[in-house]
């Protein structure tokens, strides 16, 4: 199968310039690669640099050296190098995140947060909507919140709504970080289906999952993160 | 015979020359306020000192003057001007419209239609249409420039929301040429029409604020208004008490204690031509 | 990419002190900029040199390919009622305190030449209410409404005659905390339906993330650091960013 998203000698080093300019080295030397309809687990003690792997992945944290190509609108584009727009673009067509935490937008109904990717990406308001409905329904989220902005909900609840809204446009690449850290069993299972279903549908997943159950579920390979030997 | 000691309509020939170049220039840009050199005049601002001096400075011994105050000859302002180049020029004067080459106003435009041969010299207070709506004369300058007068039809739309129509009753803004957003000094709205089109040359002159400009004959003259409000002449819903003209601008007169009322010409020599007019005919 | 706004080698000296050293910035459509940075940073400078109010000493400024500081006078105004809007900060210098709420909307309309009351009125009402103030109050003063309120119509007065390119100085700079919110989010979805490109500056760097694709991060009148948002947000390169980004309670 074709590889969607790989990266080659990912380096990164945070320079703490508040603290006399520390040099705290998290990843280096990191060659993964993705392929469509596969899932990887990424492991590795606390503190390894598995989030930060996962926020280069998707251009929220810069690469200090090395590249990471996305196999984006018919060719590679090397994220640690495009510029804020390309990132923008890829992030709106080709990779999707689900992070631990939702961030919420104030007087936006749930439905609406879960429907904007999917719009984002083309499809009609309609069908957005219909989907997004679909997604909550499917996550147990009541329909009675569906129309409520999620800041006065539960931590499992806003962490099915992020579920929903990174999900909903079916993107090639999905990146999640501990999609189920917050759910209960029997939610746990809805998630493992979701992710089924997107590998079925060829997506390239990378995850973070501490559940071990969930993981062995999911996850074709796992890959570990090592932590690197502190250069101060 | 003039008065000693002064030149021929009181002013020096330097400063006539001066303010003849402001009027050609204001002639040649219609609408458009060109500042003068305005001198102290031997009556107080707000008694006609601009209309004064661009009369004085277009005076020729030949002219016939006719001064209006709100359309009447016999009141104090209008004598007053009237007696002042008669002694400062010596050149004849009348109450008649029609026989007057030069007519200086205040407040009015005769009710009889002028003529090439005749000039309608303002007197105007406040020269800037915007003065109310923007504080800073250089925004004001530049407003004009550019010709972004989206402010003064603000003003007009505040009056429909506030009182459903628009309330300027006098010194109605209006477009000269279609181009400079010009005051035409508080004349009545009533008479805004008079000045489209019209035969006669129009100057007008501010002393306190050093200002002449003009619409040359034959100009273009439109009142602001919009599509669903459009501009209307006002006039009292009454005939002349004296000659019973329904068409002209009427003054209301009250005429007793009891609250009697009477609305009779504000032209008075329109309203005296009208009384004898019967009269010729029937001789 | 359908760039908008490009400037280029932007220098201005105020006297010994340099407000904009060698800054370059480019708007495209769509897109929402944030120039961020603490007071006398140069940026509110730069917003003003941007829109043509205010001259550099030397670089150059292109709005869809034309040259923006060579404009006239009535060019750049014409501009500026038509394609571009100016959000200020403080809502007095964005709208006629003496005049209705319907005619601070309104005017830029008539300004275009719109000659219908009855259409003028209908569309402050509906501009009223996008902007989330009753319709009611359309002949009400802003010198009687909140700062909230007033900051609202001044949004309404400027985006009436869809403008491509707003620029914002601090829009939420004066108002409370709650109030700031309310007003962030409704530029927010503004900004989303009508598909406007923005000009932000701003010192709130939860403002900047909300609504901003892009930062600027200025100091001394340079452009120390810029990129995606959240990566220069949530991995902050340059010292200075990173004291600003450290500085700010839970962004």
């Amino acid at each position: 199968m074709t590889i969607l998203l790989r990266t080659e000698g990912l380096g990164k080093t945070f320079t703490l310039h508040l603290q006399g300019g520390t040099r705290i080295p998290v990843l280096g030397g990191v060659d993964l690669a993705v392929r469509a309809g596969e899932c990887v687990a990424l492991s590795g003690p606390s503190g390894a640099g598995k989030s930060t792997l996962m926020r280069c992945l998707y251009g929220n944290y810069g690469a200090g050296a090395g590249r990471i190509l996305l196999a984006h609108q018919g060719r590679d584009l090397d994220l640690a190098r495009a510029d804020a727009r390309a990132v923008i673009e890829a992030r709106r067509q080709t990779i999707g995140y689900v992070s631990q935490f939702l961030r919420v937008i104030p007087r936006v109904s749930t439905r609406d947060i879960v429907a904007e990717p999917m719009m984002a990406r083309g499809v009609a308001r309609v069908d957005a909507l219909a989907r997004a409905s679909a997604l909550l329904d499917r996550l147990n989220l009541p329909e009675r919140l569906h129309g409520l902005p999620p800041a006065t909900f539960s931590g499992g609840e806003q962490q099915r709504v992020n579920l929903a809204r990174g999900f909903g446009p079916r993107h090639p690449v999905l990146l999640l970080d501990e999609p189920t850290a917050s759910l209960d069993a029997a939610n746990r299972a809805i998630v493992i289906g979701l992710i089924d279903e997107a590998k079925q549908a060829g997506t390239a997943i990378v995850g973070i999952f501490h559940d071990a159950e969930v993981r062995e579920a999911v996850a074709d390979r796992v890959f570990t993160v090592e932590p690197m030997q502190d250069a101060a | 015979m003039t008065e000693a000691g002064y030149n021929f309509a009181y002013l020096d020939e330097a400063t006539k020359r001066m303010i003849r170049r402001a009027i050609l220039k204001a002639v040649a840009i219609p609408g458009h306020q060109i500042p003068f050199g305005a001198r102290e005049m031997p009556l107080p601002y707000g008694w006609g000192t601009g209309g004064i001096q661009v009369t004085a400075s277009i005076l020729g011994p030949q002219d016939v003057l006719k001064v209006i105050d709100q359309g009447a000859d016999d009141t104090t302002n209008a004598v007053s001007i009237r007696r002042f180049f008669t002694r400062v020029a010596g050149i004849a004067t009348t109450d008649a419209t029609g026989e007057a080459s030069i007519i200086q106003t205040r407040h009015r435009i005769p009710e009889k239609p002028l003529t090439e041969n005749q000039i309608l010299v303002y007197q105007v207070p406040q020269p800037e249409p915007l003065f109310k709506l923007e504080p800073h004369r250089a925004e004001t300058r530049r407003i004009h420039a550019l010709a972004d007068y989206g402010l003064m039809h603000v003003r007009l739309y505040e009056d429909i929301a506030r009182l459903g129509h628009i309330a300027k009753a006098y010194d109605y803004p209006v477009m000269v040429n279609e181009r400079y957003l010009m005051s035409p000094s508080p004349i009545p709205a009533f008479d805004n029409p008079k000045m489209h089109q019209m035969a006669a040359l129009q100057l007008f002159g501010a002393g306190r604020e050093k200002r002449i400009y003009a619409v040359p004959p034959y100009t273009p003259v439109r009142s602001l208004d919009f599509e669903d409000h459009p501009f209307r002449p006002i006039r009292a819903p009454h005939a002349c008490a004296i000659c019973g003209s329904r068409t002209s601008y009427l003054d209301e007169l009250i005429t007793n204690d009891a609250g009697g009322r009477a609305f009779i010409c504000s032209d008075t020599d329109y309203c005296q031509e009208r009384q004898e007019a019967p009269k010729a005919a029937a001789e | 990419m359908n760039l908008l706004l490009e400037a280029r080698g932007l220098h201005l000296k105020f006297g010994a002190i340099a407000a904009l050293d060698d800054v370059a910035i480019d708007v495209s459509a769509g897109e929402v900029v944030a120039i961020v940075g603490e007071s006398g940073s140069g940026k509110t400078t730069l917003l003003r040199v941007l829109a043509g109010q205010m001259a550099p000493d030397s670089g150059t400024v292109r709005y869809l390919g034309g040259d923006v500081l060579g404009m006239t006078e009535a060019e750049r105004r014409r501009l500026m009622r038509t394609d571009w809007g100016f959000v200020h900060q403080n809502p007095r210098d964005g709208l006629r305190m003496g005049v209705s709420a319907g005619g601070n909307v309104g005017e830029r309309l008539m300004a275009l030449g719109a000659r219908h009351y009855g259409n003028i009125r209908d569309e402050a009402k509906a501009w009223l209410q996008r902007v989330e103030i009753d319709a009611a109050r359309i002949d009400d003063l802003p010198r009687h409404f909140s700062g909230g309120m007033q900051q609202r119509l001044q949004i309404a007065r400027t985006l009436v005659t869809r403008p491509k390119l707003v620029f914002m100085d601090e829009p939420t700079g004066g108002l409370d905390v709650s109030v700031q919110a309310r007003l962030l989010d409704l530029i927010r979805a503004l900004v989303h339906e009508l598909g406007l490109s923005v000009l932000i500056v701003t010192h709130d760097i939860a403002a900047a993330r909300l609504l901003a694709d892009r930062i600027l991060v200025m100091r001394r009148g340079q452009v120390v650091e810029q990129g995606l948002t959240d990566r220069v947000l949530d991995d902050p390169q340059h010292p200075y960013t990173q004291l600003l980004v450290s500085s700010v309670l839970a962004a």
